[in-house]
């Protein structure tokens, strides 16, 4: 054999995760709604992304966190997990701790507030505007959920027009939908 | 030259990593030999200054863990160490005549006379082929000849 077995490589990635030597590791979940390139660093969840390009996304997380970045299935456990709870319908809230402390601070307000939007419900983008005491920012607050970071778990899917439309989603309106009536906010 | 992501530069230089210190050290020490050359470039992989020569750099890591590697006394083995004259290994002693050489001639210098790799598995390392190794070395050589001391 004159290449890495699956084995010894899995066990490198492991090791630089567990050394804490990664500025953010990442690895593919399975979802009911498509892979997802989930990524975190040591503080907390950094980046859940819809049909992800990898290259994209890494070049996109070395240039934020650090050139450390490598995939790895351990870190990004606790957040299959929970998906996969979630998905099942087992779980209504997310426990795991997010990085958010690069966005500026309107966005880190917005998404905090969105964060207290439980499941199940939904809130006009202008509500949200009004909960972060933006009131006239509804336009803002709909660029803010456009960029959300960390799509389900900041549930930007909760987040509907003024007439009740679903209005977009990064992931495509299909997922926004299904998520939604995974949460019975919709029949 | 924008350094890669880690992810990126691991990727790409694994398995010929693998192979190279399968050569020198036998499939099973290849493995912690392995694990740990990629562990030491993760620590040193913030401090780089540029991409370049990255390929070279993962080979320098590698064989000098090999050399670690092959001091390290083993029942199994019976490899020869490398010679050195003062009983500092060669690739240190090297490394520090080299340091003004041009990059890619300092790498073939280092690669070849500090590491002992072929010129086949230099040209691999710098992304070239045996006889560019081969040329590069020889010019390295004349080079630190004409700086060396009268």
């Amino acid at each position: 054999m004159n290449i890495v077995s699956p084995d010894l490589d899995r066990r490198f990635r492991d090791a630089a995760a567990q050394e804490g030597l990664l500025d953010a590791a990442y690895d593919l979940v399975d979802t009911p709604i498509g892979k997802l390139l989930v990524a975190t660093t040591e503080r907390g969840l950094c980046r859940i992304a819809y049909d992800a390009e990898p290259d994209r996304e890494i070049e996109l997380l070395a240039r934020t966190f650090g050139v450390r970045v490598l995939r790895s299935a351990k870190p990004i456990d606790p957040a299959r997990r929970e998906l996969d709870e979630y998905f099942d319908g087992r779980r209504r809230t997310f426990d795991l701790p997010v990085d958010v402390a690069l966005l500026a601070e309107f966005n880190r307000r917005v998404l905090g507030e969105l964060a207290r939007v439980p499941y199940g419900e939904v809130v006009t983008y202008g509500e949200l505007a009004a909960r972060a005491e933006r009131p006239r920012a509804a336009r803002a607050v709909g660029t803010v959920m456009n960029r959300n970071p960390l799509p389900i778990v900041l549930p930007c899917h909760r987040v509907i027009g003024a007439n009740g439309s679903l209005t977009g989603y990064g992931g495509g309106l299909d997922r926004k939908e299904m998520l939604l009536r995974l949460e019975g906010a919709i029949l | 030259m924008v350094i890669p992501p880690f992810e990126t530069f691991y990727a790409a230089h694994r398995d010929e990593v693998f192979r190279f210190l399968g050569r020198r050290l036998g499939r099973d020490r290849a493995e912690d030999a392995f694990q740990e050359t990629f562990l030491r470039a993760l620590r040193a992989y913030p401090r780089l200054r540029h991409g370049e020569h990255l390929r070279a750099w993962a080979y320098t890591i590698a064989g000098r863990i090999a050399i670690d590697e092959h001091r390290r006394p083993r029942a199994d083995a019976d490899l020869p160490e490398l010679a050195s004259l003062d009983g500092r290994p060669a690739f240190a002693q090297l490394e520090h005549l080299a340091d003004e050489l041009p990059p890619t001639e300092r790498a073939a210098v280092v690669l070849r006379y500090g590491y002992d790799l072929d010129y086949a598995e230099i040209g691999a390392a710098l992304g070239s082929n045996a006889t560019a190794a081969r040329q590069a070395a020889s010019a390295g050589i004349r080079r630190l000849r004409r700086k060396e001391p009268q």
